[in-house]
């Protein structure tokens, strides 16, 4: 058994108390519907999604297979191109990394685009806590912030609240709210207002990367609202943040992915903005920031690579897309797995980045449908390795962080005796005459049956088994 | 590590003799649509052959992280189908199981060679009634408002979607109302009712509600697992909504 130190999280209370909640489960069907219809409209000429499908996996397939060469090669392009290059193991690292820069800088603000490492990281609180504050500029991230909660969807961080919920927010914390009321461009107009003061006076502007090219040494970062643009223009220094993954060889690797990244998430052909980054202001140029510098973190995805199984883990390109058309996701939102990534990317990246002793319930939270699987545009299969690592859960090995942490004498005698029972054609039979002939009288308060029972009837064993039906119709038994 | 699903076997010529994979659930709980899948092939022609030694293919192991136990069980089912002859299944998540994840359970045993095999034979039930035997069938039954719905595994890992469908048009007097969200996952997912009871209970929810807004009479579905979960909340929510296996369903149809 391994060590247990960590605390399993409670996805089960969670979420049932998410389901409870008639309002977010009303907002996220509403929206995960929406976004579902607007993704097939995009790839309705089913030849061309599984041509771009076929080209972007193999893009991210490409660079995963030369990963530790392109990573050298990004980084002397980076450090020729004038971007300073950070690696960083753990979330702790890239923190302190983090604070030093702006220390060096000077900046007590940091205006930030969107980044999902930094949450990763729990940056914010960090940097809080260092008396540095950081303002969320993307608009979803921005309202969870003022919130005081987590994004609860990678795309859209605020996709659990509906105008209304919004409004009523904003009137709570901003005080020139008042004359806004539902109104969702009039709520957006006061949120650029604010934001755009804070835009001049950070010393400090941050983003993530949705690839990084290896052969150019250029960063490149897609968005709609045009704060990723000016978080990396205004401010004097700007702080990339990336996963080791999110290499990519060749510049003509950028178009399969960012084609692809947003109409799968949101059903959009292009995004709005499409920035590419290859250096901090040069002599006589009017704008751009001084100094770029990239944080690239690993915290655990080194381990996830050594796994020529799990390492599919690191194709993706966080669209998102996952979460949009998972029936579980839908049913309880983000927030319920209390972790930077949820939905079914969540369920196998989580549980490998911080352990199975804390998310060893994330793999099961899943029916196995393949929804995810059938619309990934980088054709990770999540499910196979949903399974693998239900078996790392219960099994000790040196694979997976805290594998075996649900090892249970218990369940594993269950599954001896299902397997005794299934694996002997006399003990199947007797079993299966026996249940046919006696399982009716289970009372319901069984435990499994009783979680069951719940919203269903009891299952009802039929008098004779198909073996007895076809034995007596004289079906033939070879 | 991509494991598409391998493509439908393809058959020289029409079979005269298949083998049939009842599986456990339809065992236990839904032999007459087990008998009526059989009886379905038979008044094609062909012979059916139930071994009587058969019992699960080991997904619900498979699934919960048990591997070696799971591959315990499907060994004990390799043998029983010794013919070069397919093997047709009345579920689309069981023959996706011996199809798609058998050559992996089996990967680097022994006997392998044996399992790929015999997992390459593996036929979901409609999906050969109508791809090899391109069955036509006369209704003989009342008219009827039905609904179908499609279970995630014989869409996603057999890639059967239309064939039920197409047999459930041949039949005049059925009408087909298609499910608003015909493709999502009722909340069966095997160990995930009764692991997850409070979320599996909210997706059976809104597929029941989906399932009423058709005003049909019947839900029609080629997967007893999620039969059982939608049957078990249409009785508690006492529905006069009810499902059924598609193969009873058929075999109603065309005796009247």
């Amino acid at each position: 058994m391994a060590d247990h130190a960590a605390q399993a999280v409670n996805f089960a209370a969670a979420s049932k108390a998410a389901l409870q909640d008639s309002e977010l489960r009303g907002n996220f069907r509403r929206a995960m519907d929406g976004l579902m219809t607007k993704r097939a409209v995009q790839f309705a000429d089913g030849q061309e999604w599984h041509r771009m499908r076929a080209l972007a996996a193999s893009v991210r397939l490409r660079a995963l297979s030369k990963l530790p060469e392109l990573l050298e090669q990004l980084e002397t392009n980076l450090t020729r191109n004038g971007i300073q290059v950070h690696w960083a193991a753990t979330t702790a690292e890239a923190n302190a990394i983090t604070l030093e820069i702006m220390r060096k800088a000077n900046a007590t603000l940091a205006v930030k685009g969107k980044s999902m490492v930094t949450e990763e990281m729990h940056l914010n609180a960090f940097l809080e806590d260092h008396d540095i504050e950081v303002l969320e500029s993307d608009l979803g991230e921005y309202i969870v912030q003022l919130d005081g909660t987590m994004p609860s969807h990678i795309i859209m961080p605020a996709i659990h609240l509906n105008t209304k919920q919004i409004a009523h927010l904003f009137k709570q914390k901003i005080k020139d709210a008042a004359s806004t009321g539902e109104d969702a461009a009039a709520l957006t107009d006061l949120a650029r207002r604010i934001l755009r003061q804070k835009f001049m006076k950070a010393g400090v502007g941050m983003s993530g990367v949705n690839a990084a090219v290896a052969e150019t040494g250029t960063l490149c970062l897609i968005e709609n609202e045009g704060n990723g643009r000016m978080c990396t223009t205004v401010p004097p220094v700007h702080i990339a943040f990336m996963g080791l993954e999110k290499v990519v060889e060749r510049l003509e690797d950028v178009p399969p992915i960012i084609s692809l990244l947003p109409r799968s998430a949101t059903g959009q052909p292009i995004t709005t903005y499409v920035n590419m980054i290859s250096s901090p202001r040069k002599e006589g140029e009017k704008d751009g920031p001084r100094e770029i510098h990239v944080v690239i973190l690993d915290n655990g995805r080194s381990s996830v690579y050594a796994d020529p199984e799990l390492r599919d883990t690191l194709r993706c390109i966080r669209c998102g897309a996952c979460m949009n058309h998972c029936p579980v996701y839908t049913k309880v939102g983000g927030h319920a797995y209390q972790a930077p990534y949820p939905g079914p990317i969540g369920k196998i990246l989580v549980p490998q980045m911080e352990g199975l002793a804390k998310r060893g319930e994330m793999p099961h939270a899943c029916t196995m449908c393949n929804a995810c699987v059938e619309i990934c545009p980088v054709k990770i299969p999540i499910v196979e390795i949903m399974g693998r690592l239900r078996v790392e859960a219960v099994r000790p090995s040196a694979t997976v962080k805290d594998a075996g942490a649900q090892a249970s004498r218990t369940e594993a005698l269950v599954w001896k005796g299902w397997a005794a029972m299934n694996s002997s054609p006399l003990a199947y039979r007797l079993a299966t005459t026996a249940l046919s002939a006696v399982g009716n009288a289970a009372p319901a308060s069984l435990p499994l049956l009783k979680d069951w029972t719940s919203v269903r009837s009891k299952p009802r064993f039929a008098a004779k088994t198909l073996h007895d039906l076809a034995r007596k119709k004289g079906i033939p038994d070879v | 590590m991509d494991r598409p699903t391998p493509p439908p076997s393809t058959l020289a010529t029409k079979p005269t003799k298949v083998y049939f994979f009842g599986t456990c659930l339809v065992d236990l709980f839904f032999p007459d649509a087990g008998m009526a899948g059989m009886e379905l092939l038979q008044a094609q022609g062909l012979e059916v052959v139930f071994p009587q030694g058969q019992s699960c293919c080991g997904q619900p192991a498979y699934n919960s992280g048990y591997r070696d136990d799971a591959l315990k069980v499907a060994r004990a089912q390799l043998d029983l189908f010794p013919g070069d002859l397919p093997i047709v299944v009345p579920s689309g998540s069981c023959a996706g199981m011996m199809k798609k994840h058998w050559p992996h359970l089996f990967h680097g045993e022994a006997d392998e060679a044996k399992a790929v095999q015999v997992s390459s034979r593996v036929w979901e039930l409609t999906q050969f009634l109508v791809q090899v035997l391109n069955v036509q069938l006369t209704d003989k039954g009342e008219p009827v408002r039905i609904t179908w719905h499609a279970s995630c595994h014989a869409q996603r890992e057999m890639g059967v979607v239309e064939e039920p469908k197409a047999l459930l048009r041949q039949l005049a007097n059925v009408e087909l109302v298609e499910l608003k969200r015909e493709k999502e996952c009722c909340g069966f997912g095997g160990t995930f009712a009764v692991r997850h009871p409070e979320i599996s209970a909210a997706m059976v929810g809104d597929k029941l509600a989906d399932i009423e807004q058709t005003g049909a009479k019947r839900v029609v579905s080629g997967d007893c697992g999620c039969l059982m979960n939608i049957n078990g909340a249409l009785e508690a929510g006492r529905k006069p909504v009810q499902g059924q296996h598609i193969a009873q369903f058929l075999k109603e149809r065309i005796h009247g």
